[in-house]
């Protein structure tokens, strides 16, 4: 759709007469609408396309190469099989919690990380360092770590007397531990962006407030706090978008088990294709969809409105 | 930050090392003990590795575990590499020129498509990609499967994100410019390629940077539009490792080892730009 775009009429003709008359006389504008073309083609046809395509796959039975028309029953296996159903709930469950966790501790490390402490610059790439390394990686690592018997964690646990629980073999926990091993992974980011921040904030503010006798908490809570909205509402979009589509870290840590105990849309998204499922599959793309656009979209708006409104 | 407190200097001096040193302590237990268990465990032999314990090794076979994840499975690890290199540098590069050019015009020229376009660009840093529809589009057109097809998936994928940084950074360069280029009798061409494009110099070296480290990790994408054998790439061939060597620990913390040395040594280099790239959500916000 959009290579259309490319012939579209010029609209604002502000170019002074082209004095070399073998360039294309057709373009009247210095910025000619065909730059939008080569982005345009590939986005279109690769992601513009597919997402149109897939609200229609979604209510077939489909072999890549034939597709069958059956309405909306790929919705209602996918919300009457409780173990299909249970990966949209633990998908919400993983992006508020670790969003959750990252805008709290994001401020929380950026706070410390401001303030007057040695070796503050290498503190602050060690603990942004992780967000560089791949999601594969800190899976296969952490799947050793977090063994219940062998696992480093659980090892120290013992050491001190204490029996550390079986984090990716329990299924209550295994959702919560890949959850945390992502906060791990993803906070460096948000310490980052509440630090840029922190740091544009005025000095005069923190030294009125001072000088008005506030405490360090009280400037903190009356000062730092509410001029982070902007990063916070950073902050809390990037964490929400990245934890709903959330699959390369659960995928190498649990992949979805024990049973189907931490599987989310994304995960339920690939075993379907695995299975050959295709218009299954496609419908768990458009639940996702539809779940990212439902939180993040009006989120957005919110966030952004709050901040007008100021 | 707060350097007129004379008389609290003393204590501020306790803080900070205090705090300091406690933070140390902390990053290293919870951020850098992990990297050094994975280094640790790649330079043990085969036995002492499957202990998984966090100790010193007693006889280092570094090098040795290092020659055997290398010849793992007909050099695997080498075709996987080559993949990746010629990923990352392919996407990111049409990344950038194609992405330029439209963060040039959108910024440039006000016309009936930008409301539109506009909204495509922030669809692309929400939408999930449909992954199965996807697969049917490329190989109706002959791409799945192919590495010029996982290239242009990885631009469309990336793109919204470099758009945005590109139409930002643009809105800092003078219009003056364009128009005394135009007055000397510079085409369209010339002057983005030749005049604009130079001046964005700063503003590359971070998209590059900040892409090329999402393309080299990236796992769905390779997994989904570019399987089977002789196409793995670096995150893909780890996955397999996993799976396979989870009685031969060392040559699966090698492997893990060797895939985070590129981005370690991208950090130590493009720290700045990487930092400037990453937090650029927050500012624009």
């Amino acid at each position: 759709m959009t290579d259309t775009m490319a012939r579209g009429r010029a609209a604002t003709p502000t170019t002074p007469e082209p004095e070399q008359p073998r360039h294309r006389r057709r373009t009247k504008s210095p910025y000619p609408m065909w730059f939008y073309a080569p982005a345009g083609i590939i986005y279109g046809v690769l992601f513009i396309v597919p997402t149109f395509a897939s609200f229609y796959f979604a209510l077939t039975r489909w072999t890549i190469f034939e597709s069958e028309f059956i309405g909306l029953d790929n919705f209602r296996t996918f919300f009457s099989e409780p173990f299909l159903f249970e990966s949209l709930i633990n998908t919400l469950i993983f992006a508020v919690i670790t969003s959750g966790a990252k805008v709290v501790l994001g401020l929380l490390i950026a706070v410390f990380l401001t303030s007057q402490i040695v070796a503050r610059g290498w503190l602050r790439s060690v603990v942004f360092f992780p967000v560089l390394i791949s999601a594969v990686g800190i899976g296969a690592t952490f799947a050793v770590l977090l063994d219940p018997f062998e696992g480093l964690v659980n090892r120290t646990l013992a050491a001190v007397g204490v029996e550390g629980p079986g984090w990716l073999t329990d299924p209550n926990l295994a959702l919560f531990s890949v959850a945390l091993v992502d906060v791990w992974r993803g906070v460096g980011l948000a310490v980052l962006i509440y630090i840029a921040g922190i740091v544009a904030i005025p000095q005069e503010y923190f030294e009125a407030a001072k000088v008005d006798g506030a405490s360090a908490f009280k400037r903190f809570w009356h000062v730092t706090l509410p001029l982070m909205r902007p990063a916070t509402t950073t902050v809390i979009i990037l964490s929400l978008i990245g934890g709903l589509r959330s699959f390369d870290l659960i995928w190498t840590m649990t992949g979805g088990g024990p049973g189907f105990s931490s599987d989310v849309l994304a995960s339920v998204v690939y075993k379907q294709y695995q299975a050959g499922f295709y218009g299954l599959s496609t419908a768990g793309n458009v639940v996702l969809f539809v779940l990212v656009a439902l939180i993040v979209v009006p989120l957005f708006w919110f966030l952004n409105r709050k901040e007008v409104d100021r | 930050m707060t350097t007129q407190a004379e008389p609290k200097s003393r204590l501020n001096r306790t803080y900070s090392w205090t705090a300091g040193l406690l933070g140390i302590v902390v990053t290293a237990v919870i951020f850098i003990v992990p990297f050094i268990f994975i280094f640790l465990t790649a330079s043990k032999t085969r036995v002492e590795a499957a202990s998984l314990e966090f100790s010193w090794p007693t006889e280092w076979a570094f090098v040795e575990n290092l020659v055997e994840v290398i010849q793992a499975r007909d050099y695997v690890l080498v075709t996987a590499f080559i993949n990746s290199t010629i990923l990352t540098v392919a996407s990111v590069t049409l990344m950038v020129v194609f992405s330029a050019m439209v963060g040039y015009v959108l910024q440039r020229r006000s016309s009936r498509w930008n409301g539109l376009i506009n909204f495509l660009v922030l669809a692309g840093l929400i939408v999930p990609p449909a992954v199965v529809p996807t697969i049917w589009v490329m190989q109706r057109l002959g791409l799945f499967k192919t590495m010029h097809g996982l290239v242009f998936i990885m631009v469309a994928f990336g793109m919204a994100f470099c758009v945005l940084m590109f139409r930002t950074f643009v809105a800092t360069i003078p219009r003056e410019l364009d128009e005394a280029a135009i007055m000397d009798g510079a085409g369209p061409i010339r002057l983005f390629f030749q005049v604009i494009f130079p001046l964005l110099r700063s503003v590359i070296v971070t998209v590059i940077v900040v892409q090329a480290v999402f393309v080299f990790n990236d796992f769905q994408a390779p997994l989904y539009f570019f399987p089977g054998s002789g196409n793995e790439t670096v995150q893909v061939t780890l996955y397999n490792f996993q799976g396979q060597y989870s009685t031969a620990w060392n040559l699966l913390f090698m492997d893990i080892l060797l895939i985070t040395v590129p981005m370690l040594v991208m950090y130590i280099f493009f720290n700045r730009q990487i930092v400037a790239g990453m937090t650029s959500g927050a500012v624009k916000g």
